[in-house]
């Protein structure tokens, strides 16, 4: 996920002419986009209102609209930690004061090259919280010690590690 | 020996905790012991708290073993699992596990059952059966079929499709839409998401069948981008039917045109409401509209648009394929048919549950959920998502049917459960609802975007025991005036958690303030 792909105009123009002719090309346009340099630019306002037909102003209020557009890179490591209420009823807040007391790390503003810590509500993984997309992938039953362990960037595939099970 | 078939679910659920660690230990292992096998990938059985859940095929059924850990594969080839053997994590033949055996799976029929990219097994299984018949009638008999069959919008609001088909019908317009509400935004919900990674071709069917009925050509599905294997499904569902002409310019050779698209939300609650999804679709901020129009008259782009729940448009091929009255046998008074809920939280055997309307709360938490994860006593359930209410024990023998939940000033909505133990806080969940409803609402209208902070601000004022009697006042003034003067549920229905936590739990309220407690 979270590509490192640097902001290419000449690219974003690419994809942007590709998928204008979509109705309602704006969303898939700015997915693309993030999809490949990991966030969206501001100079894509400008070539998206051109090619859409639309205002500047206009494309800047669709993309400021939406939680996922980001201005800028993301972290390496991505977290998007579920703190909705079947999440909390799995303590997914205590999971969040842990991170902040013991790690230093702070939700929604953890926010560095190396990491990204967002807040998220529900992943629809209600039933096995509390649960995180970790770049992309989704993590369930997740206590402090590998909630630490993600943010340090470990890995997300558990049989890659030596505990093997999250049971 | 023959090659012997083992199903590993590649559900989000089961990923999550393991399932493809599972599978890739159980193809080494038989490659190491020399033991021919062929593993399919399915959606989830809904049993999570047994995920990853492996099933071999035998000769007695398909025997199941869950939770299986990578490092419990080993063990389960020893104790011969390939054969149905018999080990700690045998659950039996899947089929007649209680849990199981005492639903009534209409739609979930074959979520878990089948490999889910697999038109072959879809069809196998009895797809593609109503699409058929739809192609047989007339739109007006298939809109007749969904109103007999007494079907309501399993979205939220629970509006009775038939009567919203026969609108877009009725409707003249060159061009109309198809769309499939899968934003699924409520917390505690997620059977759309299991339905589209474990049947995509069900809910394709459905929404073929609606574009049918309705004159429309083209559909889209609006998935929320928090779920990103759904979306990758779906979207490979549809060009394998594209492909099989199951969609396209000829649906099943028919010469009539039905096609369909899947569209990724953004990251905005806001979008599941229908209006707000309609300009999100149309590449605009998610701003709800007021209605009227209906989007049934002028919806995407302007045109007659059908709007559905996922839960909706994929009831509708069984509708087809049985009759009417098979559907709406189940159910009582106007709640007909089956739903999905859904139990999660602090819940020992959280998962999916198909019943027909008419059970009750406790059945669900109590036998099905088995009480809590943490062994503590539950405390409160929250039915219906975010805008849902909080149920104590007391309310647990409420029936499961629309009327009789907003006869206790609750709500079904989406079918979510979510099971609290004892330890919660319920000024903590009602500020929680304010806050989340702050940081959701589209702005449009005053009570809700102004309403949301000020109720933040009043539950901390309460809970820090800052001139509590004034400030109840205060938050029941709020209360009333979001639910009157919002346009949408949104801002309309967050006092329904704050009220009902209020109403059941006054004493979490009332506690003596804590200072440096707070975080
Ligand atoms: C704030 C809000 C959020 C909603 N979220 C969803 C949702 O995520 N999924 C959904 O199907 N309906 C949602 N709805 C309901 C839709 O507006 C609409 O009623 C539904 O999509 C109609 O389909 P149905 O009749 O099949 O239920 C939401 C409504 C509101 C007010
Ligand atoms: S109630 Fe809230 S979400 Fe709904 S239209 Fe008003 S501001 Fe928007
Ligand atoms: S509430 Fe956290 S995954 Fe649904």
């Amino acid at each position: 996920m979270a590509s490192t792909a640097v902001w290419d105009e000449g690219k974003a123009r690419e994809i942007i002419v590709r998928l204008a002719k979509l109705d309602g090309a704006m969303l898939p346009i700015l997915h693309a986009l993030q999809d490949e340099f990991g966030f969206v630019h501001a100079g894509a306002t400008a070539l998206i209102a051109d090619a859409l037909n639309v205002s500047r102003a206009e494309a800047h209020g669709v993309i400021s609209f939406y939680h996922d557009f980001r201005p800028k890179p993301a972290g390496r490591r991505v977290v998007k930690l579920c703190r909705a209420e079947a999440c909390q009823a799995n303590g997914c807040e205590e999971l969040v004061a842990e991170l902040r007391r013991h790690r230093g790390l702070d939700a929604d503003n953890q926010d560095d090259e190396r990491l990204t810590i967002e807040t998220v509500y529900c992943l629809g993984n209600c039933a096995l919280g509390p649960s995180a997309l970790v770049d992309g992938e989704l993590v369930g039953r997740l206590d402090a010690e590998r909630l630490a362990d993600l943010c340090d960037g470990g890995p997300v595939q558990v049989a890659q590690t030596a505990a093997g099970d999250t049971r | 020996m023959n090659t012997v078939r083992v199903f590993v679910p590649r559900d989000a659920a089961a990923l999550s905790v393991s399932a493809d660690a599972v599978a890739r230990a159980i193809r080494d292992e038989a490659a190491r012991r020399g033991a021919e096998i062929e593993i399919t990938r399915t959606g989830s059985r809904g049993m999570l708290w047994l995920e990853p859940l492996v099933e071999v095929e035998t000769a007695q059924g398909r025997i199941a073993y869950g939770p299986v850990a990578f490092r419990d594969v080993a063990s389960l080839f020893d104790a011969g699992f390939l054969m149905g053997g018999a080990h700690a994590l045998s659950q039996g033949a899947v089929t007649d596990i209680d849990w199981m055996r005492r639903q009534t799976r209409v739609t979930f029929a074959r979520v878990g059952a089948i490999d889910p990219l697999s038109l072959d097994d879809y069809r196998a299984h009895g797809g593609l059966k109503g699409l058929e018949r739809a192609l047989a009638a007339s739109g007006a008999d298939i809109v007749e079929d969904v109103r007999a069959s007494g079907l309501r919008g399993r979205g939220g609001a629970g509006f009775p499709t038939g009567v919203k088909w026969k609108t877009v019908l009725d409707a003249q317009a060159a061009q109309k839409y198809v769309v499939c509400n899968a934003d699924e935004g409520d917390s505690g919900t997620f059977a759309d998401r299991m339905l589209m990674e474990g049947d995509p071709f069900l809910l394709i069917e459905g929404m073929a069948i609606a574009g049918l009925a309705v004159g429309a050509t083209k559909g889209f599905v609006y998935i929320r981008s928090e779920y990103p294997h759904a979306f990758r499904t779906m979207r490979a569902a549809i060009d394998i039917a594209r492909k099989a002409g199951v969609l396209g310019a000829s649906v099943l050779g028919s010469g009539r045109a039905f096609d369909m698209e899947a569209r990724l939300g953004a990251g905005a609650y806001i979008c599941g409401e229908e209006t707000s999804l309609l300009e999100s679709l149309e590449g605009k901020r998610g701003v709800v509209r007021a209605k009227p129009p209906l989007p049934a008259l002028e919806g995407l782009f302007g045109k007659p648009t059908i709007v559905n729940n996922v839960l909706s448009l994929a009831a509708v091929p069984s509708i087809l394929a049985d009759g009417p009255q098979a559907y709406a046998d189940y159910g009582l008074g106007r709640s007909r048919g089956t739903l999905p809920f859904q139990l999660g939280g602090n819940v020992k055997r959280g998962g999916l549950v198909e019943l027909a309307f008419g059970a009750t709360l406790r059945d669900l938490i109590e036998d099905f959920g088995g009480g809590t994860r943490s062994g503590r006593p539950i405390r409160a359930v929250q039915v219906g998502g975010p805008l849902g209410a909080y149920l104590p024990a007391s309310q647990f023998d409420t029936p499961l049917d629309y009327e009789a939940f907003a006869a206790i000033g609750a709500m079904l909505g989406h079918g979510g459960i979510a099971v609290f133990d004892d330890s919660v806080d319920m000024a903590r969940q009602a500020r929680f609802a304010f806050e989340f409803c702050a940081k959701e609402s589209c702005g449009k209208c005053t009570p809700c975007r102004i309403g949301a902070v000020r109720g933040v601000e009043t539950i901390d004022r309460i809970v820090a025991g800052v001139e509590r009697e004034k400030n109840f006042g205060v938050l029941d003034d709020l209360n009333q005036l979001m639910t009157d003067g919002s346009l949408c549920a949104m801002g309309g229905l967050t006092p329904m958690p704050v009220m009902s936590a209020l109403r059941h739990f006054p004493e979490d309220f009332r506690r003596a303030p804590q200072r440096a407690a707070a975080e």
